[in-house]
């Protein structure tokens, strides 16, 4: 596969300029299932690497991304996509959020679209779940990260930190002597 | 301005590494520096301009642009933003050329398929935050439920569930029930 580097920037554009309430459902609905740049598979390790480095996970998968199909260049042209179009889209709501913010239509419709991307994080991760068809020690680690993040509101850096090197051992000791 | 200028650089660059798990990691220090240390804006102003953040498409890392913006117009958010972003996207990408090096060895394999669960499992309990922490009401919870089957089960643009969302908010907003 060969994608080039006003690739990298229209895709992550798209990214970042639909990601309202989030980017991740977003970046894998363009990265995965339209322009098929990646496998599930490719695009949910590319991820876990992203979350373990400090910074935003999206802005550390498009370095990586750009960086197997175009070099520093490519990086650069994806990291550029990802944040500047969505930067000018937030000056301009900056500028007139004081004049619409106190409608409530316009509270109503954000209460809506904000309760629907909610949805779309929560369904981007049981897809990529149910599409890489994991063993039972990867289930029982990825239920683990959502209930002490998600339920007991551990912060995640610690939640990272602790159950990064288990799953790493657990997959280190399935795989020895294999 | 140019005292300012910096001010910002240095904060934004130091906070940028402790992003473990995303910017949201460091936004109580992000409070602290913005409105305690350097006096930028006052508690109310920052929990406005972190909502609009949350509001616009694109990354959460983009909640810094708009503390640069307030505090030094065009200049600061240039500056705030390449601060945050910077020192993280070099070390994913001294990341990716170290993958890359490593090739397909068996150890990146096995770090890497360690950190996918956890990659998932936090995406999940993300929007399990987003979820609860939004307005909790028969339509949102509906509209949440519906999006996320709508995304875990097909493959279809998710601007439709979003379109719909809001569609949906401002109607029954219209009727007199929202």
């Amino acid at each position: 596969m060969n994608v080039s580097r006003t690739e990298l920037f229209l895709g992550f554009a798209k990214i970042g300029l639909l990601g309202f309430g989030g980017v991740a459902p977003w970046a894998r609905h363009v990265i995965v299932g339209e322009k098929r740049w990646l496998s599930e598979r490719e695009y949910a390790s590319i991820l876990g690497v992203g979350q373990v480095l400090p910074g935003p996970n999206t802005v550390n998968s498009a370095i990586i991304i750009g960086d197997h199909f175009q070099g520093a260049a490519g990086a650069l042209a994806a990291v550029l996509g990802l944040l500047c179009t969505p930067i000018a889209v937030l000056i301009g709501i900056a500028l007139v959020y004081d004049r619409i913010a106190g409608l409530p239509s316009v509270g109503t419709a954000i209460g809506a679209g904000a309760a629907a991307a909610a949805g779309l994080v929560v369904g981007t991760a049981i897809k990529m779940a149910r599409r890489l068809q994991p063993n039972a020690t990867a289930v029982v680690v990825g239920l683990a990260a959502f209930a002490s993040v998600g339920l007991l509101h551990v912060p995640m850096a610690l939640a990272i930190a602790v159950l990064g090197p288990i799953s790493i051992a657990l997959v280190w000791r399935e795989r020895r002597g294999k | 301005m140019n005292e300012l200028l910096q001010q910002l650089g240095t904060t934004f660059a130091w906070l940028s590494l402790l992003q473990f798990g995303g910017t949201n990691a460091v936004v109580p220090e992000m409070h602290r520096q913005a409105v305690d240390v350097y006096h930028w804006m006052d508690a109310q102003t920052f929990v406005n301009l972190f909502a609009l953040a949350q509001l616009a498409p694109g990354p959460n890392v983009m909640v810094v642009s708009l503390i640069g913006w307030h505090v030094a117009g065009l200049p600061g958010l240039l500056v705030a933003t390449a601060a945050m972003t910077g020192p993280p996207c070099l070390l994913a990408f001294g990341m990716s050329r170290l993958m890359r090096r490593a090739g397909r060895s068996r150890w990146l394999a096995i770090f890497k398929d360690g950190l996918v669960p956890i990659a998932i499992g936090t995406i999940l309990a993300s929007g399990w935050i987003m979820a609860s922490t939004s307005e909790l009401s028969a339509m949102s919870l509906g509209i949440t439920a519906a999006a996320t089957a709508f995304v875990a089960f097909t493959e279809f643009n998710l601007l439709w569930a979003l379109g719909a969302a809001i569609a949906l908010g401002l109607g029954a907003h219209a009727a007199g029930i929202g």
